[in-house]
């Protein structure tokens, strides 16, 4: 019923009303507050190690402070451009590759060498040259974004053409499709969830990547928010930029999900 | 059919495909090279429903593969109207195993792919030809449907649907109702007699089930095992339009006795040779015994 309603166009406040009273949402958040629970347990001294921990209570006060100061928006502003940045270039630099690769046996002997050379080098280290090489911090900081994301992409949409199964190129070629027309309406659509799934897991590592960049090379963003608190030895505000780059990661996870699903029509049956 | 909307009229465009003397051999390195097809000739007349049948993994995926151009054989030829062709065109559409339908398209979309891509149609028009085909197999409100929102049946048929839009002069059908449960078969079957009975299409269909081959069949072709050639070639003069009574007939009986001599012989070859493999494991055995 409630699954039925997320589908078939029903008003906005009805969708909304039935996922909270549906059993997913209910399930998620008794995990949520489970957590809360333990946590004010650890913090109150009844569990081992976790005295030094600030309660959920001081650090719902602190994330009150921080929500009233210009710098925690400019922060997620930051943090979320260079996300922006990373991400859409590694894609729109990726897919192409990926595709070319999987489509051209020559193009794929030529590059994937090179490509499975640099591939395993983490994006943190990258940080060094990058500083030395771009001229200015914040792109340095987008391109150790967009490394983390790029090579993710490129796996995956490889991988996705060469799962294509031969019988669906096979027909459409048999039809008289010329090799573009095969490309662009088959080889192409056929890769779409595998393109997804590159997103999806690319969109993960490009936070992960952000905020450790900013804690070594960036004055801002929520990487360098959470440092400072450190710095500082304030461990609510530690806290504060945790939970904030957990969320902000939520998030953009959840858009990137509405784009697949927008791409992928056939995918949302039933 | 012929004259829903389509600009090449159907009659004339029946085909009639030759095979002739096909080799085909597959060599693998460090394997021994296995010999699918062997001097290899076959006719599937015009407008006739010739269905090959043989032991599994006898070649005839192979030489159906061969036959729509999408592998090459060694020596030999495939001819269309005596004219000899190589790699696959729309004059020999196939109809796979394993459903080839685009999961991305809806069944109308898929169905009307081909005429579209080739701007031979307008997309009018090529639904309304579509229609009426998705209509006689009983797809008519399914034509929005995506294909894994379909039953295994209904995306066969949709399939077939598919392919004959694109007024094929041969339909190659390659064991193309295999797993699917009894019921679905029976009724896949009757919806290809039908299908074949309007449009006079050439086809060639491929399986490995006799009960199949002889009720769809006009001339029953048994393939020898590997390697493969035509060993027999059986009419199958039964009556048309067929439905389930035909299977209680004397001459029914007659030609699925012919055919079955045939094809067991070709079946037991393969467990003569599985005993002969059995015997060399025995020996392995035995001599590693201390």
């Amino acid at each position: 019923m409630a699954r039925a309603a997320t589908i078939t166009g029903a008003p906005l406040s009805l969708r909304v009303r039935n996922f909270v009273f549906s059993g997913q949402f209910v399930r998620g958040s008794l995990a949520v507050l489970g957590f809360f629970v333990i946590w004010q347990a650890g913090s109150m001294g009844l569990l081992p190690f976790m005295h030094a921990i600030p309660t959920p209570i001081t650090v719902a006060q602190a994330f009150w402070e921080f929500m009233h100061t210009a710098k925690y928006w400019q922060s997620w502003l930051d943090s979320t451009l260079r996300v922006m940045y990373g991400f859409v270039a590694a894609q729109l630099l990726g897919i192409p590759l990926g595709l070319g690769m999987g489509w051209n046996r020559n193009f794929k002997d030529f590059s994937y060498p090179l490509f499975e050379l640099m591939r395993p080098i983490p994006p943190l280290a990258w940080v060094p040259v990058s500083i030395l090489f771009w001229p200015t911090n914040e792109i340095s900081i987008a391109f150790i974004t967009f490394i983390g994301a790029f090579f993710t992409i490129v796996v995956n949409v490889l991988g996705g053409v060469s799962a294509i199964p031969r019988q669906l190129v096979n027909a459409a070629v048999s039809f008289g499709a010329s090799p573009k027309q095969v490309f662009w309406r088959i080889v192409l659509p056929a890769t779409i969830p595998s393109i997804v799934t590159g997103m999806m897991v690319g969109i993960g590592i490009t936070w992960n990547v952000v905020i450790a960049a900013e804690m070594i090379a960036g004055n801002t963003g929520l990487g360098r928010l959470t440092w400072e608190a450190y710095l500082a030895s304030h461990t609510p505000g530690i806290i504060v930029g945790m939970i904030s780059i957990g969320l902000a990661g939520y998030v953009s996870s959840m858009a990137v999900k509405m784009i697949g699903d927008w791409l992928m029509p056939w995918k949302k049956i039933f | 059919m012929g004259n829903n909307g389509s600009k090449n009229g159907h009659g004339q465009d029946k085909g009639e495909l030759v095979i002739e003397n096909v080799t085909r051999v597959f060599r693998l390195p460090g394997a021994p090279s296995c010999t699918a097809l062997q001097e290899c000739s076959l006719t599937v007349e015009r407008g006739k429903l010739t269905v090959l049948v043989g032991p599994s993994g006898c070649g005839k995926s192979t030489l159906a593969n061969i036959a729509a151009g999408y592998d090459h054989p060694d020596s030999g030829r495939v001819l269309i109207d005596g004219r000899p062709v190589t790699g696959s065109g729309r004059d020999r559409i196939m109809v796979f195993q394993e459903t080839a339908l685009w999961p991305w398209m809806t069944v109308l979309k898929n169905a009307t792919f081909g005429p579209t891509m080739l701007g031979e149609m307008s997309r009018s028009d090529a639904e309304d030809k579509a229609m009426v085909l998705l209509e006689k197999v009983g797809l008519k409100d399914f034509k929005d449907k995506y294909p894994a929102q379909l039953s295994g049946g209904m995306q066969r048929r949709a399939e077939l649907c598919r392919a004959l839009v694109m007024n094929p002069k041969v339909m190659i059908l390659d064991e193309p109702f295999r797993g699917l449960d009894v019921m679905t078969r029976e009724l896949m079957q009757e919806y290809l007699l039908k299908l074949f009975q309007q449009t006079g299409l050439t086809m060639l269909f491929i399986t490995s089930e006799i009960e199949e081959a002889l009720f769809l069949a006009d001339r029953i072709m048994v393939m020898t095992n590997l390697p493969g050639t035509v060993k027999t070639t059986v009419e199958t003069d039964l009556p048309r339009p067929r439905d389930y009574q035909v299977l209680a007939t004397e001459r029914y009986r007659q030609i699925k006795s012919q055919v079955m001599e045939s094809l067991y012989e070709e079946g037991a070859k393969i467990f003569q040779r599985l005993d002969g493999i059995q015997d060399l494991l025995g020996n392995c055995q035995a001599s590693s015994q201390p």
